[in-house]
């Protein structure tokens, strides 16, 4: 392992957590607002965001699955040093991280059972653009509609329909990031 | 403080919790079973709404705690202080000041903004508890959608009451899917549910966390023939006149006096403070109950 893993974590971790959570609690809770965070300095090619965010929710009971790129040898060991989270293939997975096009396709992932629809993954999308513009977004968390630039919208509405099934998504790019659970209605603009 | 972790639970505690709200937001009405710890108080106290609270806290929060509308009963003081000890965090009583409330069967008179959160205490979370005792059939139901046995249940307190005699924790059904037990609130709080705020709901002996994100549809059970009616004693507050707040009944003597007071202790205070006052009210005085 690297010294350089051993780097980029919280310095203040109960409190940084906290604030980290408020601010993906409020994505959540409200699809396409966006938030910043801070905290975390994981290794390329992971955003700060997608690190603060897997520093916050992720931890031994939580497998996480890389996807493509973000699959190499400096985030494996930050990831396992800061997390103690396993390392799976997609179809365990609780998380997964990577671009929209490595993630893909989402049929893989868990969805979630009749029972216990909770029991689905979240999916971390790594973008180069994130912005209030874009895709039409109604549901609930959003009074009337609001826009957010999404990678696409047939995926997003395919996962929709499985309601109450489904993935639920944080998108990430730098430091900030939104939130898109299964609930949101997506249409193109 | 520097005895406990930032509001109490452990990092690995607060990850699971955080993990459990995220999943509730997104299955809006849903219940999701978490691993509630012991805390130190005991169950029926606040243990869930205390966990959840716990798991949302960040230091720059200003707290709030009521216990059926009250800022001064045991189990909020308590709470709050519990509070003030082990996260160090700002309280007060006043609802537009608080970042976070945590609230025991009352949701605050006056209307919650898009920076609040209201975090309920919920003792019995599963709708259909009290008419299938089997946890194993409620989840069969819920995710059947299965809920005929709920509007049975409306209708027989119609045909022995002539109307639906639920007057608290009446069922609601959650984004047309999901009929959820918004915690014993009186009915008249069941429109409020619908809100600009999060709405949390944790249950620490039941073990499970569900939410209603902010302007998320949330529909009282009726009939056609018999609508949901929001009721309230018939009568102004006693002490501030108000003729729009939720009222106790308090019992002065023997004789069968008695007096209806706002149960929002600080929509109350807030409204004398205003110059109002009520049939059986004195002028309002800074500092004096």
């Amino acid at each position: 392992m690297e010294a350089l893993a051993l780097q980029g974590g919280f310095s203040d971790a109960s409190v940084e957590a906290a604030l980290a959570f408020r601010a993906v609690m409020r994505a959540m809770a409200r699809p396409g607002t966006v938030e910043h965070v801070a905290g975390a300095v994981p290794p390329a090619p992971l955003s700060a965001a997608a690190g603060v965010v897997m520093l916050t929710l992720c931890d031994p009971g939580t497998p996480v699955h890389l996807a493509g790129e973000a699959d190499c040898a400096a985030v494996r060991d930050w990831i396992t040093f800061h997390t103690g989270a396993p390392l799976v293939g997609r179809e365990r997975a609780a998380f997964a991280v990577g671009t929209w096009p490595d993630l893909l396709p989402l049929e893989g992932y868990p969805m979630g059972l009749a029972e216990y629809p909770d029991r689905s993954a979240t999916l971390i999308v790594e973008l180069n653009v994130l912005e209030a513009r874009g895709a039409r977004l109604t549901g609930p968390g959003i009074a009337r509609e609001v826009a957010l630039s999404l990678p696409e919208t047939v995926a997003f509405q395919a996962n929709a329909a499985r309601y109450p099934l489904g993935l639920d998504f944080v998108l990430t790019c730098g430091d900030r990031l939104a939130a898109l659970p299964r609930t949101t209605r997506v249409e193109a603009n | 403080m520097s005895d406990y972790n930032f509001a109490y639970l452990d990092e690995q505690t607060k990850r699971m919790i955080r993990r459990a709200i995220l999943k509730a937001l997104a299955i809006p009405g849903y219940q999701v079973p978490f691993a509630s710890r012991e805390m130190p108080m005991p169950y029926g106290w606040g243990t869930g709404g205390v966990q959840v609270s716990a798991a949302c806290l960040t230091p720059g929060d200003t707290f709030k705690v009521i216990d059926q509308g009250a800022d001064d009963t045991t189990n909020a003081v308590s709470i709050r202080k519990f509070f003030e000890k082990t996260a160090g965090v700002a309280t007060t009583e006043e609802t537009a000041r608080a970042s976070i409330i945590q609230t025991r069967h009352r949701i605050p008179e006056e209307p919650l903004t898009e920076d609040q959160i209201l975090v309920y205490q919920v003792p019995i979370p599963e709708p259909l508890r009290f008419l299938e005792p089997s946890e194993v059939e409620t989840r069969k139901m819920h995710s059947l959608e299965e809920y005929g046995l709920m509007h049975v249940k409306l209708y027989e307190d119609i045909s022995q009451h002539g109307a639906i005699a639920t007057a608290y924790a009446y069922p609601v059904k959650v984004e047309g899917r999901y009929v959820m037990d918004p915690s014993p609130i009186p009915k008249f709080d069941n429109p409020k549910l619908r809100m600009a705020a999060i709405q949390l709901f944790g249950a620490g002996r039941e073990q499970r966390i569900y939410a209603l994100p902010p302007y998320c549809e949330v529909v009282s059970l009726d009939f056609e023939d018999h609508p949901f009616e929001a009721t309230r004693a018939d009568h102004d507050c006693d002490l501030c006149g108000a003729s729009d707040s939720y009222l106790d009944e308090v019992i002065m003597d023997d004789a069968g006096g008695r007096m209806f007071v706002c149960s929002d202790t600080d929509y109350c205070r807030s409204r004398r403070a205003a110059g109002h006052v009520g049939a059986q009210g004195a002028p309002y005085e800074e500092g004096r109950p």
